[in-house]
């Protein structure tokens, strides 16, 4: 036993040693600059949620004086609480909207043959390339002339469909087999069933997905909100925050206080699909 | 159970004829493979009678009944595909009853029929199984589960055994088959394989380039080819073809070999001689044929496959596996009169 323990040590001995790959040592650093840099934000947030107004222009981290008041504060504000319903109202409606539309028209274009499909396409994907800044006024004036102004569908009607979301489900549904369409079609089941029972199933990572992406979209979306609201019954969060500014001076206590609510949708949201999340992105990138 | 025919079906892309008026009789019960290379047109033509595609002229009559303008629902079929087809978010019960979903049976009727089906396949213990947790031939029989659960007039099948390795193929041809003959319904089965095929038709069904070649029974394909396709699409090795020229009222193939046969023709036609490997001996009981020169052997165990050379031609006769020549070896292959098949060599066809 001895001599064959003996054997195998120097064995080990003599073998070379390991060469150290020093470029993962660089990778991992970049890495951790990276992830350094989108945690500041977030962690100022937090920082600066827990302090008292004095103290919001000190940069340290941790509060001299942590306190609650700020949410507290922010809590007992009925408007928060209006603005957070407004916010979720509006992001779920629009994630319905689209999880069903955008995939009901990306289903269309991948799984029927007619005439002008692809142009039709091509015509979605077109306005994938006007930035939102374009389009706030015609958005405006369409719902000044149907009577949409500081209304929720008023907010809500741009979102309600995306291109992306149709570029994206027609994508995923370009995964589907034929055969399970024909096999449902034979089976009996009209268009409509076979899209619901059959194919949307099947693309659930996507939906997923695309359930994300909208509710974050319409969660942190500031501008059109903005515009299109006059009534501070109908803000959505991002733009109630504002108000801290206006109206007094600069809170950034209350607006970071707010801020670090608002983040807590978003947090659960991700944290329950986050698995779908980079599946789907994952997937639309190799299909795109 | 039904009949089903086809009159002058055309399909057509485009200006791009793919099907050329195609006419078959299917009886009530048989069951009819559709059989050919790539491109030939089968899986066009079962597609064309299950409603999938449409139809460019012609008609499709199932159990009396014309269906060219009816939907794939409506016309009391059943398909199962070559992949599957079955539904991996389901169970496989609700796979099998997925083809129930529209009858207005009753739940208890329905969940009775899914049963019934589900023991005759043998899957009574897989039912609460979705199909990740299944094998292949499991998968198979709940696609076919599925298609046979609404007792169809008549079930296509386009290629199901494709995507099973070699075993499970050999397993799953026997069920089918079990199956037929226990349900009895009629049945359009697509394959590209020649030895399904065989193995499981009442009547095959050999179609090329969009026109049939030959109906008949695995029999009749077998023993008279209507053409030089034929002849060598069905047989595996497929038939020996020597073309030869008809010189004093006899065919003188490669220059060496005077073969008479049961017809007259012209002196300088074209006529080329067909014979199965399986038909072609080495020696023993038969009319010599060919002096010829091993040039390959691939013992089989049983038998052994001897690829001799006639005059610059290859052949492949059979031999005993027990005393097969040997590589370099001049032999003399001989066979029996009437297993020789004579074709024109312009046209193709049999000659008889």
């Amino acid at each position: 036993m001895t001599d064959i323990r003996a054997s195998s040590e120097t064995l080990l001995d003599t073998r070379a040693p390991v060469k150290r790959d020093y470029t993962q040592y660089i990778r991992w650093l970049l890495l951790f600059g990276g992830g350094l840099l989108m945690i500041m934000p977030i962690t100022y947030m937090l920082s600066t949620s827990f302090k008292w107004p004095h103290e919001v222009y000190n940069l340290n981290l941790i509060p001299e004086e942590p306190t609650l008041d700020n949410y507290i504060h922010v809590l007992e504000d009925g408007r928060f609480f209006r603005w957070f319903i407004n916010s979720l109202i509006i992001a779920v409606i629009t994630t319905i909207s689209n999880v069903l539309f955008d995939s009901l028209v990306g289903y269309t274009l991948c799984k029927f043959k007619f005439r002008g499909r692809y142009i039709i396409f091509i015509a979605i994907l077109s306005t994938l390339m006007i930035p939102t800044e374009m389009l706030v006024i015609p958005w405006y004036l369409m719902s000044q002339s149907f009577g949409w102004l500081d209304s929720y569908w008023g907010i809500m009607f741009p979102g309600l469909m995306t291109a992306f979301g149709t570029f994206l489900m027609k994508q995923f549904f370009e995964t589907v087999p034929d055969d399970f369409i024909e096999a449902a079609r034979i089976d009996g089941l009209n268009e409509l069933q076979i899209w619901w029972t059959v194919a949307m199933p099947l693309v659930k990572p996507a939906l997923s997905a695309l359930a994300i992406f909208v509710f974050l979209g319409n969660w942190t979306a500031f501008i059109w909100p903005l515009i299109v609201t006059n009534s501070q019954e109908l803000y959505t969060l991002p733009v109630g925050l504002t108000t801290f500014s206006v109206e007094q001076q600069v809170e950034w206590e209350l607006i970071m206080t707010g801020a670090a609510l608002a983040t807590i949708p978003t947090l659960i949201v991700f944290l329950i699909f986050q698995r779908y999340i980079i599946r789907g992105v994952v997937m639309a990138g190799l299909k795109g | 159970m039904a009949t089903l025919s086809l009159r002058n079906l055309v399909k057509a892309y485009g200006t791009t004829e793919v099907l050329h008026s195609i006419n078959l009789d299917v009886a009530e019960g048989e069951f009819i493979v559709l059989v050919g290379p790539s491109g030939c047109g089968k899986s066009t033509t079962l597609r064309m009678v299950a409603g999938l595609e449409e139809v460019t002229s012609g008609e499709i009559e199932i159990a009396g009944r014309i269906v060219n303008n009816l939907e794939p629902k409506d016309r009391d079929i059943a398909m199962v595909f070559q992949n599957y087809a079955i539904y991996p978010h389901m169970s496989v019960r609700k796979n099998i009853g997925f083809g129930l979903r529209t009858s207005k049976m009753p739940k208890p009727d329905k969940e009775a029929r899914i049963d019934e089906v589900a023991a005759i396949l043998g899957m009574t213990d897989l039912l609460n199984r979705r199909p990740a947790q299944l094998s292949g031939g499991q998968r198979q029989r709940v696609a076919i589960g599925r298609a046979m659960v609404r007792d169809p007039a008549v079930f296509l099948f386009d290629e199901p055994l494709s995507n099973l390795d070699a075993q499970l193929r050999t397993q799953m041809r026997l069920e089918i088959k079990k199956l037929h003959q226990r349900v009895g319904s009629t049945i359009v089965f697509v394959t590209h394989d020649q030895v399904e095929a065989m193995t499981m038709a009442d009547r095959i069904v050999i179609m090329k380039d969009g026109h049939i070649q030959q109906v008949g029974t695995p029999q009749d394909v077998y023993q008279t080819p209507a053409n030089m396709f034929v002849a060598q699409f069905i047989g595996a090795p497929s038939m020996n073809m020597l073309p030869g020229t008809v010189r004093d009222g006899r065919l003188n193939i490669a220059s060496m070999t005077d073969i008479a046969f049961p017809f007259t023709a012209v002196d300088g036609y074209d006529i080329t001689m067909g014979i199965r490997p399986d038909d072609l001996r080495i020696g023993g009981e038969g009319t010599p044929l060919f002096e010829a020169t091993v040039s390959v052997l691939e013992p089989l165990g049983s038998e052994t496959l001897v690829y001799a050379d006639i005059g610059g031609h290859e052949v492949i006769a059979r031999a005993s596996g027990r005393t097969p020549p040997a590589l370099g070896d001049r032999v003399t292959l001989v066979a029996n009169p009437e297993e020789i098949h004579f074709f024109d060599t312009n046209t193709g066809e049999a000659l008889r």
